[in-house]
């Protein structure tokens, strides 16, 4: 067991931890962070993607003990005094979602994708968002939601 | 036939925005695997990493000692090792079907199959436990090719059943009375030269469903009920099949689907691990659950189309059609599962499409190979069917020298012949063929394409363009409880709804759909707010947990709509009917001098009125009601529709080839469809989207690949090719609206109709592309290295290019 101190959606976590568990799985099980999930085992579709420190990161693809000392902000720590993330409300507005889950993961890497194409033209949304899979949307509205997301403020 | 009821319409076809998103965007959710109850143990199962094999022994000593296990089981600690799952379809008498236990128990027949199970504290436990169980496997020859399974002497997979078919379906329309000889009107095709008949044989491929949410069950057995947890399509489906199953007393059984993410056929299904874990979790006294890995879903879930397509079809010089047959081999894989057997055969009255064939023959060999089982997938039966005709009447076109779109027209049903019977029984109740399509070409901009692609081809551009069609139709919204009893199909199609007035005016509709995905309880919604004349947000829509929901025959079909929202429609009238016996009271007046509309009732010809949440106060408080009315609005209703629904559309696609590396690129994609009645145009319009991403998947990049040992290679999202956003298209997606006229809403199912139409219109676009260079077929998915492939050593046949041209292509194709 290795002690790990991680800083979780505004709340600090000190926990005991298996060396080989996965930040994914220390966020869901140990923490409670059911927001985030697991939609794979080959890191390829991008449903457990959280930010660490502010940028995107597949959260099975890391160990919990290298979240020690870092912040993590996962989907359900995005909304401010209740208020939805830019990000949030276009994926709403835009019916960029049908079963919702792909959707922490599309919503934390379409966020990350602002940053470094605050006005992203379709081709750079569509190839920021590769490594996240949705099987319901064919990507179409969710493009739509991060393309109007940018003109909203949602890379703040 | 049903008249469309013309009532004032505030919610309905207006763009709602889905009251389910709330709970998405914010990580809210209550998807299976994040329920825990106290004292949970965890399941791992241990799979076959053979196709076909006895299993000589189960070594669990090591297992058992592992830290943190409670338990390691077999097939024999199930019912024995007795216990069966079953198919509820037996598409022929004679269908033969083999045991088919939740755990194997002598024999594996498909890799991935389990073979025992590891309970442990934790996952992590389990699966390290799991990894210790020491299997003696002797092998025996994987069965994998359908053609060869069916071969005398071939290696069988259930050799008790002494053959690889399961079950010869024919529905042949000379036979059954509804057209002509089709066998006979392609023999005389043949010998007329005023005939033509063009024969292919199309690959329909394996495909994974691939929801994104892995499925995950919990089964807590410590209440007087023991409660399931599961991502699931059907909880109310599978409360019956496993009390038959297991035997465990259908009332003693919950089933709760949570939140559900995505299913497309896949969580259609009854799965083993559903029956295994009901029957572990008593035997252990504790909640059980188990998540399955990608990896693992891959190799168990089911598994959708694969099928081998002998298609031919004859015609007329003039391009009149005479017949069509279609001859199939369809892999059901290891063993029968909740539909296998159906699944081709809900594509039996649908391979003539939109036309007039006379004569009409369909014929199907299910066949049991040494693979995953197959069930539905999106479409499920449909997509292959459409598939077929669609390509097929390309390559008419092409024999006849015809334009495609023109020798459709000439063969389909035209608007005014509605309501049409088709040679294959069924009765089209409404369609506009001919304005799904000039909408659609006018989008599309079909000649400027056209004329394009007559340039390119001069040009002898090595981009070559070329132009996929698709008018397709479908039979949706499973369906007539007749119907399905006459193809012994072992449940009804009705669905049910209740509708509870809440004392403060609030509703809840309870529904026996089950959805994961859709956005029913947004558009039941705005059913319900118009029907009552309630806000939109006033409305709770209650599902997916056989207590809450005690009756339905949940989502699957694009049926959910046009059964599961008929019934609450007929719910909602009951609450009015009794709620106008009240108010009448109330208002001290005649009850048929009450109307209703916008939430009130009123006295004909005054002002007086109150509204249905006053009413609904006054069954509450019960203080002054009429003699013999009883002191609630609440209503339920069950809904059989009397037939299909039959959503259909044109679409278009222009795919540009590069002859030269075989790559294949969608450059636009127009789709027209027609869903009758719009509850929700941006729901519509998801469903389109998505329906038709999952048909391009299939067209140019998805496939589940076995290797020649049975050991499926395409078992990740590694290597198997989902697309992500770069691989796909923004559409234009547009409707038509003719009505259906077989529900009082006017609607048709949606979900599936993408999916459906547009396999064939990428597939017809590729081979349009290339068809100057000879070929007439690619098998699916047309990925580049087979585009290449068959590209060489060809050149385009004609039209006749100039010489310098020519050379000049060459020059370049040499160099590059």
């Amino acid at each position: 067991m290795t002690r790990i101190t991680v800083s979780v959606d505004g709340t600090s976590y000190t926990d005991d931890v298996e060396p080989r568990t996965l930040l994914v799985h220390h966020l869901r099980e140990r923490l409670g962070k059911t927001g985030t999930v697991v939609g794979c085992d080959t890191s390829n579709c991008g449903a457990c993607t959280v930010h660490l420190d502010g940028r995107s990161v597949k959260s099975c693809t890391m160990l919990a003990v290298q979240a020690d000392g870092h912040e993590v902000t996962t989907i359900e720590g995005l909304a401010q005094d209740g208020e939805l993330h830019p990000m949030q409300k276009a994926f709403h507005e835009h019916h960029g979602l049908q079963c919702g889950y792909c959707t922490p993961g599309m919503i934390m890497q379409s966020i990350d994708l602002l940053v470094e194409h605050p006005d992203p033209s379709e081709e750079d949304v569509r190839m920021g968002l590769e490594g996240n899979l949705c099987r319901c949307t064919g990507y179409q509205n969710i493009v739509k939601a991060v393309r109007a997301a940018a003109t909203g403020g949602a890379s703040q | 036939m049903t008249a469309v009821e013309e009532r004032p319409a505030a919610e309905i076809g207006s763009a709602r925005r889905r009251k389910e998103d709330q709970r998405l965007i914010t990580g809210r959710t209550r998807w299976t695997d994040n329920i825990t109850p106290q004292g949970t143990l965890h399941l791992r199962f241990v799979r076959s990493p053979f196709a076909h094999a006895r299993i000589a022994g189960i070594d669990t000593e090591a297992a058992r000692q592992a830290p943190g296990v409670v338990g390691v089981f077999t097939g024999r600690d199930i019912g024995e090792g007795k216990l069966s799952m079953f198919t509820v379809w037996t598409v022929t008498p004679d269908q033969k079907a083999p045991q088919h236990p939740p755990i194997a128990v002598d024999t594996v027949n498909f890799a991935g199959e389990a073979v025992a199970a590891v309970v442990a504290r934790s996952a992590a436990e389990a699966v390290d436990a799991a990894e210790l169980v020491d299997v003696d496997y002797e092998e025996l020859p994987p069965v994998l090719d359908m053609a060869a399974a069916l071969a005398d002497g071939a290696d069988l997979v259930h050799p008790d059943l002494g053959s690889n078919l399961s079950a010869h379906f024919v529905l042949d329309s000379a036979e059954a009375g509804s057209g002509a000889d089709a066998k006979q009107a392609i023999e005389d095709a043949r010998s007329s030269e005023d005939h033509v008949v063009v024969e292919r044989t199309f690959r329909q491929q394996r495909l994974v469903p691939a929801f994104m949410e892995p499925r995950s069950i919990v089964v807590d057995p410590t209440g007087e009920q023991v409660t399931m947890w599961s991502a699931t399509q059907v909880p109310h489906v599978s409360r019956v099949a496993l009390s038959l199953i297991t035997g465990v007393s259908e009332s003693k059984l919950r089933v709760i689907a949570p939140d559900v993410g995505g299913g497309f056929g896949g969580k259609l299904q009854v799965p083993r691990e559903e029956a295994a874990l009901l029957v572990l979790a008593q035997k252990l006294g504790r909640p059980l659950k188990w998540t399955e890995t990608r990896s693992e879903c891959f190799l168990s879930c089911h598994h959708g189309r694969d099928q081998v397509q002998r298609i031919t079809v004859s015609a007329k010089r003039d391009g009149t059609v005479t017949a069509l047959h279609a001859d199939l081999l369809a892999d059901m894989g290891a063993y029968l599962c909740l539909v296998t057997p159906g699944i081709p055969i809900l594509g039996a009255f649908m391979f003539g499409g939109i036309y007039k064939f006379p004569a009409y023959r369909f014929e199907c060999r299910n066949v049991f190979t040494t693979k995953t089982p197959t069930d539905a997938y999106r479409g499920a039966g449909r997509p292959e069917a459409t598939f077929a005709v669609e390509r097929i009447m390309d390559e008419l076109a092409a024999e006849l020298g015809m334009e495609p779109l023109e020798l459709r027209e000439k063969n389909w049903i035209k608007h005014e012949e509605f309501p049409y019977t088709t040679s294959a029984g069924l009765e089209f109740d409404s369609g506009n063929y001919e304005a799904a399509t000039a909408k659609a070409k006018e989008l599309f901009g079909y000649d400027a394409l056209r004329a394009e692609q007559g340039r390119r081809r001069e040009a002898n551009d090595p981009v070559q363009l070329g132009i996929g069609i698709s008018t397709f139709t479908e039979m949706c919204g499973l369906a007539p409880s007749r119907v399905l009893g006459a193809l012994n199909y072992a449940a009804g199609g009705w669905e049910n709804a209740s509708v509870r007035m809440l004392p403060t005016g609030k509703v809840e509709v309870v529904t026996g759909t089950s959805p994961h995905g859709q956005g029913h309880e947004t558009a039941w919604s705005q059913i319900v707010a118009d029907r009552l004349g309630v806000p939109f947000e006033d409305i709770e829509i209650l599902h997916g947990d056989t207590q809450v929901s005690p009756k339905g025959l949940d989502t699957y079909g694009s049926r959910s709509l046009v059964v599961g929202g008929i019934a609450v429609t007929k719910a909602a009238d009951k609450v009015i009917e009794k709620a106008k016996v009240i108010a009448a009271h109330m208002l001290e007046a005649n009850p048929d001098d009450l109307e209703f509309g916008g939430g009130r009732f009123t006295v004909r010809g005054t002002d007086k009125g109150v509204s249905i949440a006053e009413t609904a106060f006054a069954a509450f408080s019960a203080h002054d009601l009429p003699d013999g009315v009883e002191a609630s609005l609440d209503s339920d209703a069950t809904f059989d529709p009397e037939s299909f629904s039959y959503p259909h559309g044109t679409h278009l696609c222009a795919v540009e080839v590069d002859t030269e590396t075989g790559m294949v690129t969608i450059r636009s994609y127009v789709s027209v469809d027609d869903v009758g009645k719009v509850i929700n145009p941006v729901i519509v319009e998801g469903q389109v989207h998505g329906g038709v991403a999952q048909g391009i998947a299939q067209a140019l990049y998805e496939e589940a690949v076995y290797d020649e040992s049975g050991t499926l290679v395409t078992g990740s999202f590694v290597d198997y090719l989902m697309p992500s956003a770069p691989d796909l298209p923004s559409l234009v997606a547009d409707r038509t609206e003719t009505p259906s006229t077989t529900n009082d809403l006017g609607v048709k199912g949606v979900g599936e109709a993408g999916t459906i139409a547009s396999t064939p219109a990428v597939v017809n676009a590729v081979i349009d592309a290339v068809r100057p260079f000879g070929i007439n077929d690619i098998e699916m998915p047309c990925t580049p290295h087979r585009v290449w492939s068959a590209l060489q050593g060809r050149r385009p046949e004609a039209p006749a290019v100039p010489q310098s041209e020519q050379s000049t292509a060459m020059t370049q194709e040499g160099q590059s």
